[in-house]
């Protein structure tokens, strides 16, 4: 994981909305009242739920200043996490696990059809700039890889065919069901034998 | 005591030590880069491995406390293979520059692979590189030579109480960096230079000056404030190139502060080399004998009663014993110290010390701070009081409002009625302040400084004695003074009885009573000249030499023996590291000029005589580099009228405090940095 | 062979429906009162006869780890925390537990929570498991309506909480010191042990650590008794486990089975058998990424459980079972998964945070062919330059798969290696190159 970098146009000022202000307020009573630091990872979430899923500079001063934490503490967390995002990622951010057991289910397709269909690059936004997608370690949905993440949904059980559905359907803002695309149950075995593998992406 | 095996050999330990502190009471040298003594345990570097029976892997020995019955092995081929292994890595990306590394011949790294490197890199990959980081004026950083020990981290954070420095990202991405790569906002700062084991942390300002085995090192004491850091001074022929700490678990630890370190280069500015005489409205050149002749006639033509003495910050005992004497010559008692009205009772040695002691704050279970910056005023001691804070959690109350201390304290009230209340015990913090065992209490010169400086003091040492913590084993009552010299010349008595009362020096001198004022290294001295005829002798020009008359140039304390008494009391021997510059003279020696021009011959002094009359004069003096002896208090109760008054906090232009500091370039840079980060507000 | 009757975690695909109600009517919650009622050392006691490891990797005796609690809570309290940041590659069987089974966790943080005196239970979810945590959350919500949690939960007198917190992607905080100091609000790096947390945890706390498939078997194991359980699988090696089989199988799924089942019988019966047969099997990842793998020669015979695959230098680790067919180029397999470690190092101690990396470039060299036979000494020196070198066992994770490899596949290794050349070129490897590009990236 390279470092991450924050993004070089920043808002001013961040403030939590009244409504996560609630939240945030719920979230400090779970932890012991010496302990409010540990609202930190909860509350990062919230900001970037806030600030269109991704953390300005602000909010990490903002937290930090709510927690009574020093302001490095909060950067070091932001940047140790993945799933913090300090510059800008597309309203629909896809997010495509390529570890080994995606792998060798071809995740490395999935791979080439999000450069073709949204960036070339990693991280950077589709042309109209709703879309961006990432590479990822494992996402914990073995059994139906390949499979990516978009947003906070699991796109599971892929191959070439329905990738491309999903992404098409994707760049036009019209985002697919999430769930398995071999209709399946879950994660149950499949009664339907396949002899070759013809039916994997 | 426990007992544990290293290398066959029983060793007994005290209990809560680590594996690593065992070994080396079994003088068993352990390599590492992570453990720090003073800092918390990380055990991130892994050199420490070692071989512990019934183990499969090896330990870490930092992290692994010592048990009854432990059987550890470190010079095994098991054990050097691991470090073999960790040294490899630790080299893989480490850019290997020694040649244009400032680290170079004091650096851990290049140390320990003498043991456990390879002659041969087998990491063919590119290298990781990493960007420099701004840290501000003083620290250099070159990133790709870290190796992530996290000291800088855990010492910005545990000891200097400024958690700035971090390591973001993680794996092998990890990178240490201040927050946005903004200075680090501590006096102590420059101490993760120290602690850098490799040459990612360097000196700034003494960048590409020397290679370590150029330098001649003069073990000495510090003398920027009345802590007296024990520091080492490293020159190159009469340059001092460059200011260390010295380990004193006494007084400073491991650390010196930035002005202590960094005003070094004041040493080179701004020197007074020749005499100067003021001809025409301006200062010109002379020779010594001018000079000396023109002293002289002025004492001369000029009743002794209106001859005055002013000794700086920074002089030592036996230049200040030296003047005194001048002055006995001289049948003049206008002899001061004091750069504006203090109350000081010098009739026993507690009521000038800090008798705590610095060690002692860490027993301390309370402390009150009455008047006092002591981040300012003392930073080496304040370090101290955050370490009872950050570890015994030892609870800090202060009367005025000093600011960010690194600390959190609470603050009591902002008057002398206040401290009135406590003594009377009309407040909840006098039962407190009653039932604690070891408390502390601080009052600084800007508290001494009030009108009711008087009452405080000496209401709140009858308080202390009543309830008794004024005691041998345990004393309470510190005063905070912020020179160098300022314990010892009350030693000295250099203040006349009636001087050390009525502050006639201060009266006198506003009403223009003096016709010769004659200023030993005093710069701080605030007053409006008049018609004195002004003398100099120091050896910067700064805001002494700036309204002489006559300029007397004499070595700094970095170039010439002398001794300091801190503010515990403790008399420390400053040692001549260089030379003094042109035709400069120590300060006793220009006084033998005078006096021999006298005629008064038998008087002359000498360095060793002088030495012995001030080791002899200092009251309760036990030995070098001790506190002084206890003695009990006689407490003679002392009038005192109590005056209502805000406690004001002087704040001190920190980097600015003596004349050498003033003549410092990177103190300046600093001093533009903290005002300009002020500026714009703690709102970063 | 698991009888359907032994079968713990019934609704694992979500036949039944995962809401309380229904759970209720697969036995949950059924006299918890009762059990609780026998006191802590009977449970513990039980738990230890059923000889339960936990299922997060490391195969400790639950029961044992239960009783290293203090007795008596002194004047810190106690916490329970459940490991649920399930991130191993190959392991997505946590996730189902959170999904269909959530009353048979919370029922199992209940008692263990009580077991260890703890009366606040933390769940740490990776933070992808985003609309899981929302499920379990609602579980939650529905046991809270029924008092089965709160004060006195259940009527037995105990007070119990539990509360949800999110992780943010990073498979490190699965390691428990990680997790906690995750959940204190810092880095996820782990501690050094000693001390260990049961005694020194979660704030300072005692805090016992466990796996969700280790906590949401205990209820039924308490239920039907620590004999029951011990009568599955083999000894020492006892009970069910869910399996996660998942690469070049014709379907790919997760199965409750017991322990100790043969692998081809795993394989073969519940995932459709290897692509293109047996026969084309190359290797099989038993545990999730961190164990190393197996040949196929020793895939014909394997039996699933710790000790055999111990004995096979290997382990069971989480049962993520990772199939790798021949058509796969199996040197760039491991080198992703190499890649894998490099990525989640947390980079405090050194051997990982320089090795990982450096293992990774040398694997992907020879994946590209572009390796010496230097090289494969070199890979397996630093392999054992991490192993056992490390603050926490990532290191040995990341070591392992990689001394599979090289153990199993070394003549495959070799065949892709060229001689040292007389006169070197510079390595022009865009792959490493662009790995210092990304900075210029907005990653
Ligand atoms: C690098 C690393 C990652 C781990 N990840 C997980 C994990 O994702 N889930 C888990 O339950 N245990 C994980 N563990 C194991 C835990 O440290 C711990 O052993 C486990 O949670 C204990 O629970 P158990 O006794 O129920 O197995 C991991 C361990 C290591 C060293
Ligand atoms: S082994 Fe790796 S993951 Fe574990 S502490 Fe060390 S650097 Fe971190
Ligand atoms: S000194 Fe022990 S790990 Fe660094």
């Amino acid at each position: 994981m390279s470092l991450k970098q924050v993004h070089s146009e920043q808002p001013k000022e961040f403030k939590f909305s009244n409504e996560n202000l609630i939240k945030a307020e719920e979230i400090l009573k779970r932890y012991p009242e010496k302990n409010r630091k540990s609202a930190v990872m909860p509350f990062l979430y919230l900001a970037q739920r806030q600030n269109n899923n991704w953390i300005p500079l602000a909010a990490l001063k903002y937290i930090a200043k709510y927690l009574s934490m020093p302001y490095i503490s909060v950067y070091e967390i932001a940047t140790f996490y993945t799933m913090y995002n300090l510059a800008p990622v597309g309203k629909h951010f896809v997010q495509v696990c390529t570890t080994t057991p995606c792998l060798i289910r071809g995740a490395d397709k999935i791979v080439k059809l999000c450069k073709e269909k949204i960036s070339p690059n990693e991280n950077k936004l589709s042309k109209d700039g709703i879309c961006s997608w990432m590479e990822v370690e494992c996402l914990g949905a073995c059994v139906s890889a390949p499979m990516i993440q978009i947003n906070d949904d699991y796109y599971e059980d892929l191959d070439e065919k329905s990738t491309i559905e999903i992404l098409d359907s994707l760049i036009k803002d019209k985002p697919l069901k999430p769930g398995s695309y071999r209709g399946r149950k879950n994660t149950a075995p499949e009664k339907k034998q396949l002899k070759n593998g013809e039916n994997y992406a | 005591m426990p007992k544990i095996n290293i290398n066959g050999q029983e060793i007994e330990f005290e209990k809560g030590m680590t594996v690593l502190q065992a070994c080396e009471l079994a003088h068993v040298e352990i390599p590492r880069f992570c453990y720090h003594e003073k800092l918390s345990i990380a055990g991130n570097c892994r050199m420490c491995l070692v071989e512990m029976e019934k183990s499969s892997k090896p330990i870490a020995s930092c992290a692994m406390p010592a048990v009854e019955g432990m059987n550890i092995k470190t010079n095994t081929a098991f054990v050097e293979k691991a470090r073999k292994g960790v040294m490899e890595f630790l080299l893989a990306n480490h850019p290997l520059d020694c040649p244009v590394c400032d680290q170079g011949g004091e650096c851990d790294l290049q140390d320990q692979s003498m043991f456990y490197g390879i002659d041969k890199s087998r990491f063919v990959e590119n290298k990781r590189q990493v960007k420099e980081k701004y840290m501000g004026p003083l620290i250099k950083t070159q990133m790709t030579r870290c190796i992530h020990c996290t000291r800088c981290v855990r010492f910005a954070t545990e000891v200097a109480g400024v958690p700035e420095i971090c390591a973001i990202g993680r794996g092998e991405n990890m990178e240490i960096t201040t927050y946005l790569e903004k200075a680090m906002e501590s006096e102590l700062s420059a101490n993760v230079i120290d602690l850098c084991p490799v040459g990612a942390l360097t000196s700034k300002p003494y960048a590409f000056e020397a290679r370590p085995w150029e330098l001649k090192k003069t073990e000495s004491i510090d003398v920027m404030d009345a802590v007296g850091s024990n520091i080492r001074v490293d020159s190159y022929n009469w340059e001092v190139k460059r200011i260390l700490p010295r380990l004193n678990n006494e007084i400073n630890e491991e650390w010196i502060s930035d002005k202590t370190r960094y005003s070094c280069d004041g040493l080179l500015k701004q020197r007074l080399d020749a005499p100067y005489i003021k001809k025409d409205n301006r200062l010109q050149k002379s020779s010594w004998e001018e000079a000396i002749d023109l002293v002289f006639n002025k004492i001369k033509a000029i009743n002794s009663n209106e001859i005055a003495g002013h000794i700086g910050d920074m002089v030592n005992l036996e230049n200040a014993l030296a003047f005194k004497k001048l002055f006995k010559i001289l049948n003049s008692n206008n002899i001061e110290f004091r750069e504006k009205k203090f109350y000081v009772n010098s009739s026993e040695k507690i009521n000038y010390l800090f008798n705590s002691s610095i060690r002692g704050i860490e027993d301390s279970d309370l402390i009150l701070l009455i008047g006092t910056n002591p981040r300012h005023e003392a930073t080496m001691l304040n370090a101290r009081i955050r370490k009872a804070y950050v570890q015994k959690k030892t609870p800090i109350f202060s009367i005025g409002n000093p600011g960010d201390l690194t600390y959190d304290y609470t603050i009591l009230g902002n008057k002398s009625d206040d401290i009135k209340k406590i003594l009377n015990k009309e407040v909840e913090f006098s039962k407190k302040l009653l039932s604690s065992k070891k408390p502390i209490i601080i009052i600084g010169e800007s508290t001494l400084s009030l009108k009711s400086g008087k009452y405080i003091f000496e209401e709140v040492k009858n308080f202390l004695n009543k309830n008794n913590f004024i005691k041998k084993d345990w004393n309470a009552l510190n005063f905070l003074p912020q020179n160098a010299s300022t314990v010892g010349l009350i030693d000295l008595k250099i203040l006349s009885k009636e001087n050390e009362k009525d502050y006639s020096f201060f009266k006198k001198l506003n009403n223009s009573e003096f016709k010769l004022l004659y200023l030993l290294g005093s710069d701080n001295l605030e007053f409006k000249k008049n018609n004195e005829f002004i003398i100099y002798q120091g050896s910067h020009g700064d805001r002494g030499a700036e309204i002489a008359d006559v300029v007397l140039p004499s070595p700094a304390y970095t170039e010439q023996n002398g001794l300091y008494e801190n503010l515990e009391g403790r008399i420390q021997e400053c040692k001549k590291a260089s030379y003094p510059i042109g035709e400069a003279l120590e300060d006793w020696k220009i006084f033998n000029l005078i006096i021999k021009k006298l005629n008064k011959t038998e008087d002359l002094s000498t360095f060793n005589l002088l030495r012995k009359e001030v080791l002899n004069s200092i009251p309760n003096f036990s030995k070098l580099n001790e506190l002084p002896v206890y003695k009990d208090s006689f407490n003679k109760n002392n009038e005192t009228n109590f005056i209502s008054d805000d406690i004001l906090i002087k704040e001190l232009d920190y980097f600015y405090t003596n004349s050498i500091s003033r003549a410092s370039k990177t103190m300046s840079e600093c001093r533009q940095i903290t005002r300009s980060s002020k500026k714009t507000g703690t709102d970063n | 062979m698991l009888k359907p009757e032994d079968k713990i975690f019934t609704n694992l695909y979500n036949e039944l429906g995962w809401e309380i109600d229904n759970s209720i009517k697969r036995n949950d919650w059924k006299e918890t009162k009762n059990i609780i009622s026998k006191g802590r050392e009977w449970i513990i006691n039980e738990v230890k006869t059923s000889e339960l490891r936990g299922r997060g990797g490391a195969g400790f005796s639950t029961g044992l780890k239960w009783s290293f609690a203090p007795k008596e809570v002194g004047s810190r309290p106690h916490y329970l925390v459940i490991n649920a940041d399930e991130s191993e590659p190959g392991t997505c069987k946590d996730r189902d537990i959170l999904r269909f089974e959530p009353q048979k966790l919370i029922e199992g943080c209940f008692i263990a929570g009580y077991a260890v005196n703890a009366h606040i239970c933390y769940i740490y979810i990776r933070g992808e498991y985003l609309n899981e945590g929302k499920r379990l959350q609602e579980a939650i919500n529905q046991a809270y309506k029924k008092n089965f949690l709160g004060k006195n939960a259940c009527g037995s007198g105990w007070d119990f909480d539990i509360h949800i917190h999110y992780g943010a992607g990073a498979y490190i905080c699965g390691e428990e010191t990680a997790l906690l100091e995750s959940m204190e609000g810092n880095k996820g790096q782990p501690r050094l042990k000693p001390p260990f947390p049961a005694l020194v945890g979660l704030y300072g706390c005692p805090t016992i650590v466990n796996n969700v498939e280790t906590i949401a078997v205990v209820p039924t194991i308490l239920r039907r008794g620590g004999k029951w359980f011990a009568s599955i699988g083999k000894p020492k090696n006892t009970g069910t486990k869910i399996f996660c089989i998942s690469g070049n199988v014709n379907s790919p799924c997760n199965v409750e089975e017991e322990m100790g089942i043969s692998l081809k019988e795993l394989i073969e019966k519940y995932a459709g058998g290897v692509v293109g047969g047996w026969e084309n099997l190359q290797a099989v990842i038993p545990g999730g990424s961190s164990m190393p793998l197996l040949s196929k020669k020793i895939c014909d015979k394997i039996t699933m459980d710790f000790d055999s695959l111990i004995e096979n230098k290997s382990g069971l680790g989480t049962a993520g079972i990772v199939v790798i067919n021949k058509d796969q180029d199996i040197v760039s397999c491991m080198a992703r998964i190499a890649r894998f470690y490099k990525h989640e190092s947390c980079g405090q101690c050194t051997p990982c945070r320089e090795g990982s990396g450096w293992m990774w470039r040398i694997l992907d060299r020879v994946a590209k062919r572009k390796a010496t036979f230097r090289d494969i000494d070199l890979l397996s020196d630093v392999t054992k330059q991490i192993e056992g070198h490390t603050i926490c066992a990532f290191g040995e994770g990341s070591a392992w798969p990689v001394q599979g490899l090289l153990r199993h596949f070394r003549k495959e290794i070799e065949s892709r290696c060229r001689e040292e050349p007389l006169i070197k070129k510079k390595i022009d490897n865009p792959y490493l190159v662009d790995q210092h590009l990304l900075e210029n990236k907005n990653a």
